[in-house]
């Protein structure tokens, strides 16, 4: 297997790999992008493409096809944040993010869906983002549909997705079939731990190697740290070279200086990058309304193998539960199913001793749904904050209140009975006090009173948006519709911190969409051009 | 008279004496295990894992011993500020009077069968303060973390393990 990096390295393209400086530097370029996922990906394509010298500042290490074996134990200390152990201040939220070049997008597995009319209609009435119409944005997801290769996958759903399309069907509930942004995939199974034939056209094979090869720059293992300003502008971003373990600081620094910065860290490392800078924040905004998506779990075993570590991981899904309310009321749910492999399968997994093993001697018949829960839109569902932890870390508190254990008890029930619906001989919520259950009468029982509470519930995330929410004015956001800051002038946010609530859909063509608008209005200003014929 | 641990939980005083004890005691920060983190995280896996682990013997305390290797690496790759918790709670679990109170073992942790660690851990699963049930899952996760993660462990739960082909 030809790996494109390894090859693109070896024809000369800059990359630094910062735990290897023998010495502090300064540097100069037309513009820094901090993060190179979905938002710092696109922004160093159209940015370089424009002409501009960029710069790509990425804490974790750049690893391609070669290193990518399809074992957990290689996968998750080399590509994920806190190797894949991040977790809300309480601990009980588990959030699975990326953290290497092409950030989660690398990682992630593929579900490619734009951002729904019903939540820029949203957007338009609450935050009065009047230019986000539906009509505006569809231009701007086909283009990077097209260059991503975004389509409808042909390939028959796993045994594992058949039990979400099987059991809703029998149910009389709409279920759907998910593009994936995939090119030649060999539906091998293993997307969360990077794609070792190169099918998946993440950031880490499209936009960065484009930009590398008009002659970007890509520093690794390197953490931004704080940039500085004076009086509206931003006049530097000090960064911290990090350790070849990826994790603690060297001591070496690097200094970049630069007409714009693009921040594009996540949304929990863009807030905190700002707070490290103590940027002006009047309204005390920034960090505030981080949404997760939490997400709630049901596992079932089959009469037949599943095999959930087989096949492309998401292929179906449905919006039924999404529908049943205005988009303000009781949280609406999005069901998707899950890979199954044994680290990730058996760490979450309740119990332990016998009744853990036995389970695990189950794991081909095994299947997994997710509940996807819409926060942000109930006028309870406020979500998280982010806030600096030691050494100056980001740390999400997410409170779990009432109108989440509200919606998820819907989601374990609905859930459930999808799974009985399509033969399920056994099912239980991921849940410290489930027993299980062996037919839809008993689970609905028992589901109805089981006590759900943080810890006691399994909650994960792998969808981390908001907290540099975009909005019409600085009292209801940090940043315009263009993720242009309120105050400092050469400061953009282009990632998913700019949502002002969740999107109800996994969020990367979202990103995508909104970043190649914004990072295209900021090419045309900086190359002094004229703006896009696209509004 | 020693309160019992559960009146030692249910005070409440038992979850912010555990923080502040165990911040003194481990000042320095991430650090390797010591002999005796090594053989309480034996207990813990040797419970944890009992069904998945061979009956008894010398093949048991060789996989239990791997599995603990595997849990100190794991605890390498966390932030910071998460391998300075986590230090906190295996340094304070090999304090006698903590697994005494807080944990409800009585003998050394080398000596603790699995139905006494058993019992510890599922109190901590099910106890009412957030703390403690946050260290049950921190210990849940890199248990089954280390052991799930070696291509010896998938035979029995019968995955065959990665595609092989042309890569």
């Amino acid at each position: 297997m030809l790996d494109p990096i390894k090859t693109g390295l070896a024809s000369g393209w800059k990359h630094v790999d910062a735990s290897t400086l023998a010495r502090s530097q300064t540097i100069e370029a037309d513009v820094i992008i901090v993060g190179t996922g979905a938002g710092g990906g696109v922004s160093a394509d159209i940015l370089s493409d424009a002409g501009l010298r960029v710069v790509l500042v990425e804490e974790g290490p750049l690893r391609s096809s070669s290193d990518f074996t399809m074992r957990e134990a290689d996968a998750y200390p080399q590509l994920y944040q806190e190797s894949g152990a991040r977790k809300t201040a309480d601990k009980a939220i588990n959030i699975l993010q990326g953290r290497c070049v092409g950030g989660s997008t690398t990682v992630n597995w593929t579900s490619s869906f734009r951002t729904p009319p019903e939540v820029l209609d949203f957007w338009q009435r609450q935050f009065g983002l009047r230019q986000l119409t539906v009509n505006a944005m569809s231009s701007w997801f086909a283009v990077m549909e097209h260059k991503l290769w975004v389509r409808a996958w042909d390939t028959p759903p796993n045994a594992n997705n058949k039990v979400l399309a099987s059991g809703g069907e029998k149910l009389g509930i709409d279920i759907g079939h998910i593009k994936r942004n995939v090119k030649g995939c060999w539906n091998l199974g293993y997307c969360g731990m990077g794609c070792p034939t190169n099918a998946k056209q993440s950031m880490l094979l499209t936009t960065i190697p484009a930009a590398l090869g008009r002659g970007a720059t890509l520093y690794t293992r390197l953490r931004a740290d704080r940039l500085r300003f004076a009086g509206s502008r931003v006049t530097g971003l000090d960064c911290l070279a990090l350790k070849p373990d990826g994790i603690f600081p060297s001591g070496k620094v690097v200094h970049f200086r630069a007409r714009h910065f693009v921040v594009a860290a996540g949304a929990i490392g863009s807030p905190a990058l700002l707070m490290r800078s103590g940027v002006p924040d009047p309204h005390r905004l920034l960090g505030k309304r981080t949404f997760l998506h939490p997400v709630v779990i049901s596992s079932a075993l089959m009469p037949e193998r599943v095999d959930g570590y087989a096949g492309a991981p998401q292929s179906m899904y449905s919006d039924h539960f999404l529908h049943q309310a205005p988009i303000d009321g009781p949280l609406g749910f999005k069901l998707e199913a899950a890979p199954l492999h044994p680290v990730l399968f058996s760490t979450t997994l309740q119990g332990y001793g016998e009744a853990h093993a036995r389970l695990m001697r189950e794991f081909t018949s095994a299947s997994v749904l997710l509940a996807l829960l819409r926060d942000g839109f109930n006028p309870q569902s406020r979500g998280g904050q982010v806030r600096l932890g030691a050494d100056r870390l980001p740390v999400l508190d997410y409170p779990l209140g009432d109108v989440i254990w509200e919606a998820a008890r819907r989601a374990l029930l609905a859930m459930a009975e999808i799974q009985f619906a399509a033969g399920a001989r056994w099912v239980t919520p991921v849940h410290e006090a489930a027993p299980g259950y062996t037919s839809w009468a008993e689970a609905r029982k028992g589901i109805a009173l089981l006590p759900l509470k943080p810890l006691i519930c399994r909650v994960v995330s792998a969808h981390v948006m908001g907290g540099c929410a975009m909005a019409d004015a600085p009292p209801r956001g940090v940043v315009d519709h263009r993720g242009r800051h309120f105050w400092l002038g050469n400061l953009s946010v282009h990632d998913g911190s700019v949502f002002p609530t969740s999107l109800g859909v996994n969020p990367q063509l979202s990103i995508y969409g909104l970043v190649a608008r914004n990072a295209s209005l900021l090419a045309a200003e900086l190359a002094g051009r004229p703006a896009p014929l696209i509004p | 008279m020693i309160p019992s641990r559960r009146q030692f939980i249910r005070t409440g005083l038992g979850g912010s004496l555990l923080l502040t004890f165990a911040g003194w005691l481990n000042a320095a920060g991430a650090r390797p295990l010591t002999t005796a983190e090594r053989e309480m995280l034996g207990a813990v896996s040797n419970a944890m894992l009992d069904g998945a682990l061979p009956a008894a013997g010398e093949p048991r305390r060789r996989l239990v011993a791997l599995t603990v290797d595997g849990i100190a690496s794991e605890v390498a790759g966390l932030a910071p500020a998460t391998q300075r918790e986590v230090g906190e709670l295996f340094g304070l679990l090999v304090v006698a009077p903590a697994r005494m109170l807080l944990a409800g073992v009585g003998k050394p942790w080398r000596e603790a069968s699995v139905a006494d660690v058993g019992e510890f851990l599922e109190s901590w699963r099910t106890s009412r303060l957030g703390l403690l049930q946050g260290a049950y899952a921190a210990l849940h996760d890199l248990t089954f973390g280390a052991w799930y993660a070696r291509p010896d462990t998938w035979e029995a739960i019968g995955y065959p393990g990665p595609p092989k082909g042309y890569f």
